[in-house]
């Protein structure tokens, strides 16, 4: 395996090297190469993480936290290293504040149904915002239609961001902000600290939903001051089936369990339960011991590369597609900011008389993949007063030739439903 | 522009879609409203049913929504297949198109073989609609082409079992 730059940021990112980790960006479609532009949705794996899944599974596996056995203590080792690797990629204080979980709309849910059940009453406020993903948008009015909480909803501004203008008013009683750190639709990166810090003021908490931000900017949740964020390894180069929920430690404590079964107890008699230490009391049942060290191998991935370069490098990916696009396509529109300092990569766009699904099914014809669909925000696209977009999105191994391919393609796309 | 794209997207598919048919609304009541939609692509469509009891026949029909190309014209097509139809050749155009899209009703999906597809479509004239058929080979737009025909079942259903607009 080719090992990616290891200089840091200063001479950014050998892709070409890169490029060579990743076994399924050798795929041919239609006879060209796969031009794979959807990492948002979910992330291509590099072999360094499949082979430490296939190490895992060939060598030493075991379930993990039960036998005392030589092969369980190193499924252990591995496993709780994976989760060692997870936290401190996101600053977090200790180990013991990272849950996993399937993905990150699961922890979104944990926190909805421990948190919430037990701190939230009718009469309460949920802060939400616009450009939420339905994964934090859907566990709030479940939790509302059973507790008669208020949700509340920050809005858009018209270029894409949030409207704070009344952050104070819609933050006045309540309980709980949640909040995107980065539009999966919109590419918009939220000013998480600020927000923390208003939240705070009003007595509330701040949960992020750090899905999209976590795999491309360095994270430091301490920074931030959160108190709850949501991510997933799939995103990020590790394998589906495994997200993590950080907390602080003292929210974590303080917090019932969510499920009940095997891993999360300390004790069971006939008449009750004592409930494990953390991070395990929210893990019950066997977890997904090979995906976390999968995830563990991704993150030892990223941080060869480093976080500033993957940044820096999608930042100028991303600033070539939308000046590309712009000009070659004068009314094609793009929703987002145009300020790539202030946004990821994921860059959604639509001609007006075109579906999104017609121009995806023509670019898939020349290998270029894309995400079409309302991109599970459909609040974010009533508000855009559109059914659809066609996305794509950048990651490490992303090119500025795909991005001309994504355009040549766009072209015939466009030739081929305005005939 | 390749053959598998020419398959997807026949020239009288794109007819439609650019001069879609019986585009409007109709008053409800007399008229019935049924609403129908995608959750994978946000797609929406609307089909008003002027359903004369008498008769038993699709009097009107006007469609209002927005979708793909797909479902556009398939869409403006049921519309213009069923209007002044009985409903139970409705019914029957609606059992043909799903068959001819591999969908065939009491049955799991995987166990389907061309003996149903022989049975749904005997004695329907699909006509057009049968330039939709290239959509079989994409399954994820299949959802796109019956919408329509799944909204116009239910509206149907719920004229029948005389239930008013939702």
């Amino acid at each position: 395996m080719t090992g990616p730059d290891t200089t840091g940021s200063t001479k950014g990112l050998d892709v070409a090297a890169i490029r060579r980790d990743f076994p399924a960006l050798t795929r041919e479609i239609n006879g060209t190469a796969v031009v794979f532009l959807d990492s948002a949705a979910s992330a291509q794996k590099p072999e360094s993480v499949l082979l430490a899944m296939d190490n895992a599974y060939r060598c030493y596996y075991a379930n993990v936290h039960r036998g005392v056995y030589r092969m369980a203590e190193e499924s252990t080792a591995a496993f709780e290293s994976g989760r060692a690797k997870v936290a401190r990629f996101v600053n977090a204080a200790s180990s013991r504040e990272l849950v996993f979980v399937r993905n990150a709309t699961e922890a979104i849910n944990l926190v909805a149904h421990s948190w919430g059940r037990v701190n939230l009453r009718a009469g309460d406020a949920v802060v939400l915002t616009h450009m939420e993903h339905h994964a934090n948008v859907v566990p709030w009015q479940m939790l509302a239609a059973e507790l008669g909480i208020e949700l509340r909803w920050i809005p858009l501004t018209d270029d894409y961001r949030l409207d704070l203008t009344n952050l104070d008013r819609l933050l006045d009683g309540a309980r709980l902000l949640a909040v995107s750190a980065m539009s999966n639709v919109l590419g918009t990166i939220n000013d998480i600290a600020p927000l923390a810090a208003a939240a705070h003021a009003h007595d509330a908490l701040i949960l992020v939903d750090a899905c999209q931000y976590v795999p491309h900017v360095a994270t430091d949740v301490q920074a931030w001051d959160a108190d709850f964020i949501a991510f997933s390894a799939h995103k990020m180069l590790g394998p589906s089936g495994i997200g993590a929920l950080w907390a602080r430690e003292s929210l974590l404590d303080a917090m019932p369990p969510f499920l009940g079964g095997g891993e999360m107890i300390r004790d069971v008699r006939l008449d009750g339960f004592t409930a494990n230490d953390l991070p395990w009391k929210f893990e019950a049942g066997t977890p997904a011991i090979v995906e976390a060290i999968g995830w563990g191998a991704a993150i030892d991935y990223l941080e060869r590369l480093g976080m500033d370069a993957v940044r820096e490098h999608e930042e100028r990916v991303t600033r070539y597609a939308i000046d590309t696009l712009s000009a070659r396509f004068p009314d094609l529109h793009i929703y987002g900011p145009r300020d790539v300092s202030i946004r990821g990569g994921a860059v959604s766009f639509l001609f007006d008389d075109i579906h999104a699904h017609d121009i995806s099914q023509v670019l898939d014809e020349h290998g270029v993949c894309v995400r079409a669909g309302h991109h599970c925000a459909k609040p974010l696209m009533r508000q855009l007063g559109i059914p659809a977009t066609s996305r794509a999105s950048f990651y490490v191994y992303n090119t500025e030739a795909e991005v001309d391919a994504l355009t040549e393609a766009l072209a015939a796309a466009e030739a081929f439903f305005r005939i | 522009m390749t053959s598998n794209l020419e398959d997807l997207y026949r020239e009288v598919i794109l007819d439609h879609y650019r001069s879609p048919r019986n585009r409007g609304d109709l008053p409800v009541p007399p008229a019935h409203r049924a609403e129908g939609f995608n959750p994978l692509c946000g797609d929406e469509v609307t089909v008003y049913l002027d359903v004369d009891p008498g008769s038993d026949t699709v009097h009107d029909i006007k469609i209002q929504g927005q979708g793909c190309s797909i479902s556009q014209a398939s869409t403006s097509m049921m519309s213009a297949a069923v209007k002044g139809q009985s409903v139970a050749e409705a019914r029957r155009l609606i059992r043909a198109f799903k068959a001819l899209m591999s969908i065939h009703e009491h049955k799991l999906e995987g166990e389907s073989d061309g003996s149903d597809l022989a049975a749904d479509l005997e004695g329907v004239r699909l006509g057009d609609l049968e330039a939709l058929q290239g959509v079989v080979k994409f399954p994820v737009r299949i959802k796109c082409a019956t919408l329509a025909w799944n909204t116009l079942q239910q509206g149907l259903d719920e004229i029948e079992a005389g239930g008013t607009a939702p």
